[in-house]
């Protein structure tokens, strides 16, 4: 299945070569990483509803990562393809941010991350979405018009707990403590990334996309009466720590990759 | 679309009237043709070679979609290239009336925003969002507080 024209690689300098796999491999692995551990709900989330609407929210996220994978594997054009570079690394490899690296949790965990990442991701994709490399801005104009369902959903969560009576909102506001301070990691400066601003390939510095992030969730934060997240602590190692958390989880998203390689669907 | 047919016995006409019988296996009640999922057909030089838009991102039917339009045309006897095609978004404006139509005959709501849905079996307004996400990633669920009906709606992208 081929989808992107075959001029992908085109007329890119190897500066923004680097830069562009920077960008898309974090990307990439923040919507994978995502995806998989929300995946862990299926069948056993909170009510019927929830299990089917958290399932498609990670079949949307995985499915994401794919085509930014496919993408990567175009503009690297070395032979790998996009299950190569999703399941072929080492679990020190991967480029997600620290946000997205701790287990699934509680449900309350995992609403205040779905939170936190998918008004961060929209404020990212803005960004991208102007971007001068036209596959680029293609593809995140259709995930775009995808997003902003999980964004939609997912606040109607934060405010039930929030709202919601003395267990729910001790519970989410647990969570928070621990996940608000790793939320500014999805904006942690990237190798390259100023070569990338530079040519308009990302229309604007990541430190830029943060800055419009905690003003669009800030209005949500004062009616809920949660605290805002503080600034990333060592931001520039936001995408490079992972836990035992996610060696875990990558033991199992990889365990058929491992034992046959071949295997295909 | 470009339209070049090259070979007497294999028209654009006759492709398309095969794709009709092609549904998205999520979406069975309507051809991909009415779901706007075909780009382009072009008939040239022997061959078929047809474009198709990809509908969510991480639709998992995708591939099904490719292997039963190239299962379908193969009784052309003419090479087939099926291509998917990430240029162009595909939204559910592409959606024809006749689709909508024969969406809402199987109990679906087409797609249109939240305020402006309708029951597809009374057509009633009074209709409320369970949640945003329903058996796929393309429908929203639904209930109609009128006829007391659950329905699923596809969500407009």
């Amino acid at each position: 299945m081929t989808t992107t024209a075959a001029s992908v690689r085109v007329s890119l300098d190897a500066a923004t070569r680097a830069g562009l796999d920077a960008l898309l491999l974090s990307m990439a692995d923040d919507e994978f990483v995502i995806g998989f551990s929300d995946s862990e709900w299926t069948g056993i989330a909170p009510m019927l509803e929830e299990d089917v609407a958290m399932s498609s929210l990670a079949l949307d996220e995985i499915g994401h990562a794919r085509a930014l994978y496919e993408l990567l594997a175009e503009l690297r054009g070395d032979g790998n393809d996009a299950d190569s570079i999703a399941f072929d690394r080492q679990p020190a490899g991967y480029r997600h941010c620290r946000l997205v690296d701790g287990g699934r949790g509680d449900w309350a965990m995992t609403i205040a991350r779905r939170y936190l990442y998918d008004t961060a991701d929209a404020a990212r994709l803005e960004a991208v979405a102007q971007s001068s490399w036209a596959p680029l801005a293609e593809l995140v104009a259709k995930l775009r018009r995808e997003e902003k369902y999980h964004v939609m959903h997912v606040s109607t969560w934060l405010e039930r707990l929030a709202l919601g009576g003395d267990e729910a909102r001790t519970r989410l506001l647990a969570a928070f403590a621990k996940l608000a301070p790793d939320a500014a990691t999805v904006f942690a400066p990237l190798p390259g990334e100023s070569v990338l601003v530079a040519g308009g390939v990302l229309a604007t510095p990541l430190s830029e996309a943060e800055a419009r992030w905690r003003a669009s969730i800030t209005p949500d934060m004062v009616r809920l009466k949660m605290p805002m997240p503080p600034p990333a602590v060592a931001p520039e190692r936001g995408r490079l720590d992972h836990s035992d958390d996610f060696r875990w989880l990558w033991t199992e998203f990889t365990t058929v990759r491992r034992l046959d390689p071949e295997a295909t669907w | 679309m470009i339209e070049t047919a090259s070979h007497p016995s294999v028209t654009r006409a006759h492709v398309l009237a095969a794709l009709a019988d092609v549904a998205d296996p999520e979406i069975p009640a309507i051809s991909i043709v009415d779901l706007g999922v075909v780009h382009a057909v072009i008939v040239k030089d022997g061959g078929v070679r047809i474009e198709l838009l990809p509908t969510f991102v991480g639709c998992p039917a995708l591939e099904m979609i490719e292997s039963t339009v190239r299962d379908r045309l193969s009784e052309f006897g003419r090479p087939v290239e099926v291509d998917f095609v990430r240029t162009v978004p595909w939204t559910s404006e592409r959606i024809t009336p006749a689709g909508r139509a024969a969406l809402r005959r199987s109990g679906f709501a087409p797609p249109a925003e939240p305020a402006d849905v309708r029951c597809p079996y009374c057509a009633s307004a009074r209709v409320a969002m369970d949640s945003a996400f329903g058996p796929t990633q393309c429908r929203s669920l639904f209930y109609c507080r009128d006829c007391r009906q659950p329905f699923e709606a596809f969500k407009p992208v």
